[in-house]
C-alpha cells in the first residue's frame, strides 16, 4: 500500500515538474518528441563494444535537466528503482567475453566488461530520456503531439482517459488493500483464494465507472474525438531546437568526439 | 518481462516498431468500424484499471513470494483483441514514460511482445475454443490457464529472439532461452489461474458481461494471415537488417581508422577494430555455425535471413499446432465468432 501511495506521489511530481514554465517547457511537444526519438534510435545503434563515443550524448539530458529545472536526485532514484532487466541481463556479458580488448599498463580490459560498461550507459541514456521528455513536456501534450502525428483518436482519446484515470483508480486499490491489510495482518501478499472477487469487485466498479464516464461524455456532446484546447505553434526556436539537438547527435555519432579532444589535448601538451 | 533499450539494435528496434505500428493501426481501424464510441471511454478505464491491479499483489502458494497481475488476456476478455491490443499499448507507453520501464524504442518490442501474443493468438485460438461462450467454470480456467501459458511462453521466446538478433548482449541464444522459458511457464501457470479466478468473479456477479464481450472478436482466418505475413516480414527482414547493420559498423570503423590519428596509438586501437569486426560480422549466435570468415557479407547474410526464417517457421508451427490441437472442441461446440 505503502508503495501505491508512494508511486502515485512520484507520478504526480512529474505532473508538477511537467506545469514549470522554462524555456524547455516552452519548446513544442512535437519537436521534443522528435528530438527524444533521433536521440535514442542513435544512441542505440551505437556498436555493442562503444564506450567513449556515447558520453557526448549525456549533453543532451544535462541540458533538459539543468533548464527544464529537474531535479537529477528525482531522476536517477527513478532509473535505480526500474526493473532492472537490462542490467540483470548484461552482467552476464563479462562471464562469457573474456577477449582483452584494452590495455591500459598492466590492466586489461575484456570485451565483456565493455559491452556491460556500454549496455549500462545505454539504459541511462535512452531512460532519463524518456523521463525528462515527461517531466518537462507532461503526458496531455505528449499525447497532443501524438494526435498531431496522425496516431488514430482513438488511441489518444484512450490513452489521455487511462491515464487521468490512473490516480482515481489506483487510489481505490490502495483502499481495497488497506482495508484487506487491516483484516488479514501477517500475509505479505493477497491470498489467492480472495484474489478474485477482490480484484474482481475493483474491475466491476471500473466498469460502472466507464459507464457513468462515458455517460457524461455523451451529455456534452463526445462523439469519438477529442477537441484539445490546448494551441500548439511549431515556431523558429522549435525548428531550432530539432535540427540543432539532432545535427549534434549525428556528429556525436559519426565522429568519436573524446577520441579527438583527448588526441588534440596530447598534442597540445608535446 | 520488458525488453530494454540497453538491449536492442535500432534495426530490431525499428522492425519491431513497424509491426506494432502497423497492427495498432488496423486494430484502431477495426475499433472504429464498430462504431461503438462507449469504447474508448471503457478502454481508458480499464487500461487504468490493470495499472491499479498491478499494485495488488498476490501470495504465490508454497513459495513464499508474492506476484502481480500481467493482464493482457483479462483485456483480451472484456474488450476483444483489438480495443484489447491498444490499451496494452497505452499501458506500455505510460510505463515507458513514467516509470522508464524498458524505454521507448523498446516499446516495439514490447508491444509485440506483452499485446501480440495474448490478444491475436492466445484470446482467439486457445481462449475462445476452450471457453466458448458459456459460464463454465471449468472451460474458463483451463483456456485462461492455456491461454496464459502460451501467451507468456512466446512473449520469451521474442525477447530471446530480439535480444540475440539485436547481439548487444553475449547470452547465446539457448542458453537464454533455458534460462527464460521456465521462469515464464511458473508465471503463465500463476497469470492463467488470477486472470480465470478474475473473470469468473465478474461472469458470476454480472452474467450480461459474458455475452457483451462476445461481439467484438476478429474473424480468426483474417488474424491468422496477417499474422503469418507480418511474422516471415519480421523474421526476414528484421535478421537480414541484423547481419546488415555489421556492415554499417565496418563502414564507420573504416571511416574512424582512416583518420591519422587514430592509427597512431598501435596495437589498442587497431586490434580493437579488427576484434570488432571479427565479432560482430559473423553474429555466431544466430548465422550458421560454419561460416568462415573469409565468406563475404552477402553469404552471411542469407545465413541469417535463413536462421530467422527458421526461426519464424518454428514459432509458427508450435502455434499451429496447439490450434489445431484445440480445433475439435470449437467444432464440435459450434462457437466460433
Amino acid at each position: 500500500m505503502a508503495a501505491i501511495e508512494s508511486a502515485l506521489l512520484q507520478t504526480g511530481r512529474l505532473d508538477t515538474l511537467a506545469r514549470q514554465d522554462t524555456a524547455v517547457h516552452r519548446i513544442d511537444p512535437r519537436a521534443k518528441v522528435i528530438t527524444t526519438a533521433c536521440f535514442v534510435l542513435l544512441v542505440v545503434s551505437f556498436d555493442k563494444y562503444t564506450v567513449a563515443a556515447m558520453i557526448p550524448f549525456l549533453v543532451y539530458p544535462l541540458a533538459l535537466l539543468t533548464v527544464g529545472r529537474v531535479p537529477p536526485g528525482f531522476v536517477l532514484t527513478r532509473l535505480a528503482l526500474v526493473s532492472p532487466f537490462a542490467v540483470v541481463i548484461g552482467v552476464f556479458n563479462p562471464l562469457i567475453d573474456h577477449e582483452p580488448m584494452v590495455r591500459l599498463g598492466p590492466v586489461v580490459i575484456t570485451g565483456g566488461w565493455l559491452s556491460f560498461a556500454s549496455i549500462l550507459l545505454r539504459f541511462l541514456l535512452t531512460l532519463s530520456a524518456a523521463l525528462l521528455l515527461i517531466a518537462t513536456t507532461g503526458f496531455n501534450r505528449v499525447c497532443l503531439a501524438l494526435e498531431r502525428f496522425r496516431v488514430p483518436p482513438v488511441f489518444v482519446v484512450q490513452l489521455l482517459l487511462l491515464y487521468r484515470y490512473l490516480f482515481v483508480l489506483a487510489r481505490e486499490a490502495a483502499r481495497v488493500l488497506r482495508a484487506y491489510r487491516l483484516r488479514a495482518i501477517r500475509s505479505r501478499g493477497v491470498s489467492l483464494r480472495v484474489y478474485g472477487s477482490l480484484v474482481g469487485s475493483l474491475l466491476l466498479r471500473t466498469l460502472d465507472r466507464g459507464q457513468r464516464v462515458y455517460t457524461a461524455m455523451g451529455c456534452r456532446g463526445f462523439n469519438g474525438i477529442l477537441h484539445p484546447s490546448i494551441p500548439l505553434r511549431f515556431r523558429t526556436v522549435d525548428a531550432a531546437f530539432v535540427f540543432g539537438w539532432c545535427a549534434f547527435f549525428i556528429v556525436a555519432r559519426l565522429y568519436p568526439l573524446p577520441q579527438h579532444l583527448g588526441h588534440a589535448v596530447l598534442e597540445f601538451l608535446s | 518481462m520488458h525488453m530494454a533499450d540497453a538491449l536492442i539494435s535500432p534495426a530490431v528496434g525499428g522492425a519491431a516498431w513497424a509491426g506494432a505500428a502497423g497492427l495498432a493501426a488496423w486494430s484502431a481501424r477495426k475499433v472504429r468500424l464498430e462504431m461503438d464510441d462507449r469504447k474508448a471511454p471503457l478502454m481508458g478505464v480499464l487500461g487504468a484499471f490493470v495499472f491499479s491491479a498491478q499494485m495488488i499483489n498476490f501470495a504465490i502458494p508454497a513459495t513464499g513470494s508474492s506476484g502481480h497481475l500481467g493482464g493482457g488476456l483479462l483485456l483480451a476478455i472484456l474488450l476483444g483483441p483489438h480495443a484489447a491490443f491498444l490499451t496494452i499499448t497505452s499501458v506500455l507507453l505510460v510505463q515507458a514514460l513514467f516509470f522508464a520501464d524498458g524505454g521507448l524504442l523498446a516499446l516495439g518490442c514490447n508491444v509485440l511482445n506483452l499485446g501480440l501474443f495474448p490478444c491475436f493468438i492466445a484470446y482467439p485460438l486457445i481462449y475462445r475454443p476452450i471457453a466458448g461462450t458459456g459460464l463454465a467454470r471449468g472451460r474458463v480456467m483451463a483456456g485462461a490457464l492455456l491461454g496464459a501459458v502460451v501467451a507468456l511462453l512466446m512473449g520469451a521466446f521474442a525477447v530471446v529472439l530480439e535480444t540475440t538478433a539485436s547481439g548487444i548482449s553475449d547470452l547465446p541464444f539457448s542458453s537464454f532461452l533455458l534460462f527464460m522459458l521456465p521462469i515464464h511457464l511458473a508465471i503463465g501457470i500463476v497469470e492463467g489461474l488470477v486472470t480465470a479466478t478474475v473473470v469468473l468473479f465478474v461472469y458470476q456477479a454480472r452474467p450480461e458481461l459474458a455475452v457483451a464481450g462476445q461481439g467484438s472478436t476478429g474473424s480468426g482466418r483474417a488474424v491468422a494471415v496477417a499474422l503469418l505475413l507480418a511474422a516471415v516480414i519480421t523474421g526476414g527482414l528484421l535478421s537480414w537488417f541484423a547481419s546488415g547493420n555489421p556492415d554499417g559498423l565496418e563502414w564507420s570503423i573504416a571511416r574512424t581508422a582512416d583518420t591519422e590519428e587514430l592509427a597512431a596509438p598501435g596495437e589498442g586501437v587497431h586490434a580493437l577494430s579488427a576484434h570488432i569486426q571479427e565479432k560482430t560480422v559473423l553474429m555466431p549466435d544466430y548465422a550458421f555455425g560454419d561460416a568462415s570468415p573469409e565468406e563475404s557479407a552477402g553469404v552471411v547474410r542469407t545465413g541469417t535471413t535463413v536462421a530467422g526464417l527458421v526461426g519464424v517457421g518454428l514459432t509458427l508451427l508450435v502455434a499451429g499446432t496447439l490450434a489445431l490441437v484445440f480445433r475439435p472442441r470449437r467444432m464440435s461446440r459450434g462457437a466460433s465468432a
